[in-house]
């Protein structure tokens, strides 16, 4: 069963984000990474480019594919996890904590309340795979 | 009938199943007066012996393929040595395709390794892919691959790029929301104009050169890296005429971000325009950017050295529409071909020809340049290529030269300069003879005298 944090909030897309103040910190949730297998690269954006909610702002590669990952939330990125470059297997062994991946000014704090809460989220991947 | 691969009791017994008599019968919804019912109007059956004999009759009718000729322009008249020839129809070689399950066919996987290897020699890169179908089509995945690393859309071309390449990069980006801007070449040196340069700004993804350019002219390829990098752009450099890298310093040491080039000048016969070869190579960096397919070396589970086809993830097969390039395969058998030539001439060979071009060239602008009423317009350094101006139009000059000379002159711009009417391309490689340069020269005298 996958690990879902309570005091995390979800997206469809299986990212998940905390936010503190205005700010946003993004990565992919457990249920993402036991998916896409043993993660080899990340691809991650620069401090200061700008996105959209449900733009794609990077790339998670495994030894399987290729996957996007999107932010849930617009703003603009004050700040990505570098450490990920050399060690992408962090992805695999602690999605929640050492592999964060972005932090993002929030432009509009309105989008978080349309995000999934922990429960809803279980729900959600439990729809999926059914 | 004996390439019909049943034999009469087959096919007795397959028309008994579905109950016919005859494989006319099959035919019977035809109507009769539809039929023709006499024998086709073609000449009888010639013995190998009178075939050949036509074919030679034929052949030797084609007398512009033994003149002498200067033509280049992004397809180079080089000597192959035998060997390349006798080594890829090998039966173990003479597939142009990447097999479906590559890791079985470790020798295939090898050959493609050693490619990447010379082609990153050659262009000063870390990085090269298996091949891409041709100089164009490489140089137009360059163009691509340059909007999706910096993720900007404005790609500023130079306008001595070859004009077809030029096409080609029009044709992959039109769709693709991606906006070209052509930058002039100095009327003097022939080379990309630096006031021109002050296209490039902050929304541009590259900065696309040719060097040796179309018109023969090297450019200044530090001084362009310098110009690109400053906005943060990457620089493109696209070579045509392959054997200048024999001489020339790599683009990678000049500050190149992606250096392409067509490779047919090593070892590949001109064949019409085609197969042909297109060589890609970046930095590191950028090697999950790059389009096609890369060969790694690996080791297996008992330690020893193996190939593999590295990075496969950003393919189309895998990568549907996010993929790096529709390209899934390479010029397999032109790569082995390019491959031997390479090994076979080694760095001194490969060195050696380009030496014998430059210096050829060197001494066939000295005499066409002498000559009363002609000029060469550019000044910029050439490697085997030049642009000559005549005292009169080029195109009917160089129809003259062969028809009464017997000498291919070059190639005149007016194809795709309207307002160059008298200046034509010349190229000379190793392959030219000083008797053939001496006939030239003497041949344009005497028809402008």
């Amino acid at each position: 069963m996958a690990n879902v944090p309570e005091d995390l909030q979800y997206s469809k897309d299986h990212e998940w984000i905390k936010v503190e103040g205005d700010i946003g910190t993004i990565g992919i949730t457990d249920h993402a990474q036991n998916s896409l297998g043993d993660v080899v690269y990340v691809e991650l954006p620069k401090v200061g480019e700008s996105f959209s909610a449900h733009e794609a702002f990077g790339s998670v590669e495994s030894v399987k594919a290729v996957s996007e990952i999107f932010t849930p939330v617009s703003g603009q990125i004050t700040e990505v996890n570098e450490s990920l470059q050399d060690e992408p297997e962090k992805v695999n062994n602690d999605p929640y904590g050492a592999a964060w991946m972005i932090r993002i000014r929030l432009s509009n704090r309105g989008e978080v309340d349309s995000l999934l809460s922990a429960a809803e989220y279980e729900d959600f991947t439990k729809a999926e795979s059914e | 009938m004996r390439y019909i691969p049943n034999s009469p009791d087959e096919r007795a017994e397959m028309l008994q199943v579905v109950g016919l008599g005859s494989a006319e019968e099959l035919f019977s919804s035809i109507p009769a007066d539809l039929l023709l019912r006499a024998p086709l109007n073609t000449p009888a059956a010639l013995s190998e012996i009178e075939l050949l004999a036509g074919f030679e009759e034929t052949a030797g009718r084609n007398r512009a393929a033994r003149r002498p000729s200067f033509l280049g322009a992004g397809a180079y008249s080089h000597y192959s040595p035998t060997i390349v020839d006798h080594l890829i129809q090998r039966s173990e070689f003479f597939t142009a395709y990447t097999p479906y399950q590559p890791e079985i066919s470790q020798g295939t996987l090898q050959v493609i390794f050693e490619f990447q290897t010379l082609v990153c020699q050659l262009t000063g890169m870390e990085v090269a892919n298996a091949s891409m179908y041709d100089g164009s089509t490489a140089l137009a995945e360059a163009v691509l691959m340059a909007e999706r690393v910096t993720r900007r859309q404005k790609v500023v071309v130079s306008e001595s790029v070859h004009p077809e390449y030029l096409e080609v990069i029009s044709t992959y980006v039109q769709h693709a929301g991606i906006e070209l801007q052509r930058l002039g070449f100095d009327a003097a040196t022939g080379q990309t104009a630096p006031a021109a340069l002050s296209l490039l700004d902050e929304r541009t993804a590259a900065l696309v050169v040719q060097s040796p350019n179309f018109f023969g002219c090297i450019e200044d390829i530090n001084a362009l890296a310098e110009r690109a990098h400053s906005v943060g752009a990457l620089l493109v450099v696209c070579v045509t005429e392959a054997a200048s890298f024999g001489l020339l310093r790599p683009p990678g040491a000049s500050g190149a971000d992606i250096v392409v080039a067509e490779g047919q000048s090593f070892g590949i016969p001109l064949s019409f325009g085609g197969p042909y070869l297109g060589l890609f190579a970046t930095r590191e960096r950028y090697a999950r950017q790059i389009p096609g397919r890369l060969v790694g070396e690996a080791v297996d589970k008992e330690g020893r050295r193996g190939f593999v086809l590295t990075l496969a993830t950003r393919e189309q097969h895998i990568r549907r529409e996010k993929a790096t390039s529709n390209i899934c395969t390479n010029e397999g058998l032109i790569a082995l071909a390019a491959t031997i030539y390479l090994e076979t001439m080694g760095p001194t060979g490969v060195r050696e020809v380009a030496m014998q071009c430059a210096q050829k060239a060197a001494y066939a602008a000295r005499r066409i340049g002498g000559i009363e009423g002609f000029t060469l317009p550019f000044n910029a350094p050439r490697f085997n290529e030049f642009i000559v101006r005549a005292p009169s139009e080029a195109n009917a000059l160089l129809s003259r030269l062969a028809a009464e000379r017997n000498i291919t002159g070059g190639l005149a711009l007016s194809r795709y300069y309207r307002d160059r009417p008298n200046d034509f391309l010349v190229c000379v490689t190793e392959t030219n003879s000083r008797a053939e340069i001496d006939a030239l020269a003497e041949g344009l005298a005497a028809l402008t005298r």
